[in-house]
């Protein structure tokens, strides 16, 4: 008999091109996504020395991080121009595809890799971007890397790598209605700290994972990285399938039923192995809102702001009080008593068609509290269009939202997007930490759901009872 | 990368412990688009103040280190964010040595692969460099097949590094070219690969 083996360790076996003992091994690289901050030094590197794009149909690039979200015909940034007229005088040269500005499919690079069919189950994902891990929702190894290592995989189409450990995330139970995957990683993180996963490709398992669609899949393995870990992944199913169907570069007619056949048959073996395994009970977590300054600072709605004085170590003491300064925030007061003044529905966590329903859904005809100010940035020019289809911009225009063209936008702030010096956030993005959406921002993830409601009230809600 | 076997140059001693990346290569210049060019920014708010005008009494604005190769630092040097854009900007000022009682992690990975050695000596080497430099005119030799740093008056020191990061300096190798003395595997695997 074999052993049995993880699903992790079936795709590296896949890929690895060449191992030596006690050394990273070279691993082949199916999907190399790029996008324009993390890779002009990678192609500079590469003219310099005269190499070539190995596999420019494994590359494909997008532009997302400075794109402007209103009037995109000007960008007033100098530097932020200057590095997506890089990219696209790059991707001509090298002959790399391009979703660039005012491409059908330009979007965030984690959200158009899966819509486009381009992310499918087995492949090896790399892209200069830590969040890469979303990918792993189609049972695909995918992960985070810097620029060296982007214009090593330009040039090779491989990165070295040392073969990942496995951890084991079983989540049993059934989410209740208004909660959402987002809730289930955030209340994932706040039980076992923004580390456990430090060292480990997390594996997501258990019935909750199974009945998710695959826009929670991606939410939950977005944020692997936030608690610690390069990638995580769920093994593909039908659903899996089924999302892939007829996408733009999915396998069509008689390659859609061989692929198809292949990935279900990706799966960890019963007996497999893991380095270590944590669980969580799905029916158990309520909305959850984030108080501090790093996502396991995070509480459910119903809870109050945790007081530095019960702290159990003077670290944690120290930690609190530090990020309820900088928040602006008294302990033991009720987190939904927290006024707040903007609202972003947007990122590669929450911006797909799914999030944007979902928190379209929550309206009611209701209209945004006048103290707070609301933008919906859609993911991608699809998902843009979609929503449009459906009429969602309009719910979401007539309730007095700001309707957006895509980007990572207030999700870091980076395309002029901000949040005002102490002014506070609810945000469905993935990241709260200091200066994230601007100078002493301060911000609150939640689920999309939960955003659209507080806009709607000035404070936070449970959108149970909303 | 340039071959690095044996190198001789002026020593700039830095007497500070813990120069993190963002004070090697402050965060406003990692927007730029080019990997040469980041020397000018190395140190920026320490070389300069507010209005852009050198600093008079920050050492390395001191006629007497120009042209200086080898940067001699205090504990944790390069601690921080993973930046690649610190090597490059002390590569592109002309710096190939840094020597130091200890590296942080990834600076020290990220130095051997930007062509720039990272040296560990112990405390009092490092203090006997750093005195000697301070006077100004002070060359030394670090000989990296012999893994030796000397002087002209009888300093001697012996340090270590990896196999690997080692051949790939000697060689002015980067790990492209190390991973393309793989090719044949590579287009092998190309060939057998399905992908659909
Ligand atoms: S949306 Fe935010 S987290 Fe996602 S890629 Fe853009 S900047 Fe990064």
């Amino acid at each position: 008999m074999t052993t049995p083996k993880t699903i992790v360790e079936k795709i590296w076996d896949k890929n690895v091109v060449y191992e030596e003992e006690g050394r990273p091994a070279i691993l082949y690289i199916d999907l190399h996504l790029v996008h324009e901050v993390t890779s002009p030094q990678a192609f500079e590197g590469l003219r310099l020395k005269g190499r070539k794009v190995r596999q420019p149909n494994r590359t494909f690039a997008t532009m997302d991080h400075n794109v402007p979200t209103v009037h995109t015909n000007v960008i007033k940034d100098e530097i932020s121009k200057l590095q997506m007229d890089t990219l696209r005088k790059n991707c001509e040269e090298f002959g790399v595809p391009l979703a660039g500005m005012g491409h059908e499919h330009q979007g965030i690079v984690h959200v158009i890799g899966p819509e486009l069919g381009l992310t499918q189950p087995g492949k090896t994902i790399v892209c200069g971007d830590s969040h890469t891990s979303t990918h792993g929702a189609f049972g695909a190894l995918a992960f985070g890397i810097g620029t060296s290592e982007v214009e090593h995989v330009l040039a090779t189409q491989t990165v070295w790598q040392q073969k990942p450990k496995t951890l084991k995330v079983e989540i049993n139970g059934t989410l209740g209605t208004g909660v959402t995957a987002k809730d289930l990683v955030l209340a994932l993180i706040a039980k076992y700290g923004v580390n456990f996963g430090t060292g480990y490709v997390l594996e997501y398992t258990g019935e909750a994972v199974r009945s998710l669609s695959m826009e929670g899949r991606m939410t939950i393995c977005n944020m692997s990285i936030e608690a610690g870990a390069r990638a995580g992944l769920v093994a593909p199913d039908e659903t899996t399938v089924n999302f892939l169907k007829d996408r733009l570069y999915a396998p069509k007619g008689v390659d859609f039923e061989k692929a198809k056949d292949m990935w279900l048959s990706l799966r960890s073996d019963e007996g497999a192995n893991y380095d270590k395994v944590v669980t969580l009970n799905a029916s158990e977590v309520e909305p959850q809102v984030t108080w501090g300054t790093n996502p396991a600072q995070c509480i459910s709605v119903n809870g109050t702001i945790p007081n530095p004085e019960r702290a159990k170590t003077e670290n944690d003491k120290n930690e609190i009080k530090h990020a309820l300064s900088y928040m602006g925030l008294d302990p033991d007061i009720k987190i939904i008593d927290v006024p707040i003044q903007h609202v972003f529905i947007g990122s590669c966590t929450n911006s797909r068609i799914e999030d944007l329903e979902q928190a379209a859904s929550v309206i009611h005809g209701r209209k945004v509290s006048k103290d707070v100010t609301a933008i919906v940035v859609p993911g991608s020019q699809t998902v843009k269009r979609i929503a449009e289809e459906k009429g969602l911009d309009k719910l979401f225009i007539d309730a007095g939202f700001q309707w957006r063209e895509p980007g990572c936008s207030m999700c870091l702030a980076m395309n002029g997007d901000a949040v005002p010096p102490h002014e506070r956030c609810a945000s469905t993005s993935n990241r709260n930490f200091e200066g994230r959406q601007g100078t002493d921002a301060r911000t609150h993830l939640v689920s999309p759901e939960m955003a659209a409601a507080a806009a709607i009230a000035g404070h936070f809600v449970d959108v149970r009872s909303f | 990368m340039e071959p690095l076997k044996k190198h001789t140059g002026l020593v700039y001693p830095l007497n500070r412990s813990h120069v993190d990346t963002d004070q090697i290569i402050p965060k406003q210049f990692l927007k730029r688009i080019s990997r040469q060019g980041f020397g000018q920014y190395l140190f920026y708010n320490w070389r300069f103040d507010e209005k852009d005008h050198p600093r008079e009494d920050f050492s390395l604005n001191d006629p007497k280190y120009k042209g200086t190769s080898i940067l001699v630092g205090g504990e944790n040097f390069g601690c921080g964010s993973s930046r690649e854009h610190a090597p490059w900007a002390l590569e592109d000022y002309g710096f190939r040595i840094i020597i130091a009682p200890s590296f942080a992690d990834i600076f020290y990975n990220n130095c051997t692969k930007n062509g720039i050695l990272p040296v560990v000596l112990t405390e009092e080497e490092v203090q006997t460099l750093m005195t000697h430099a301070e006077k100004g005119d002070y060359h030394i030799t670090v000989d990296l097949e012999k893994k030796q740093v000397f002087d002209h008056t009888g300093f001697t020191a012996t340090f270590d590094l990896a196999e690997y990061p080692r051949q790939m300096l000697l060689n002015g190798w980067d790990d492209i070219s190390v991973t393309m003395t793989h090719e044949d595997k590579i287009t092998t695997f190309e060939k057998n690969h399905i992908v659909y």
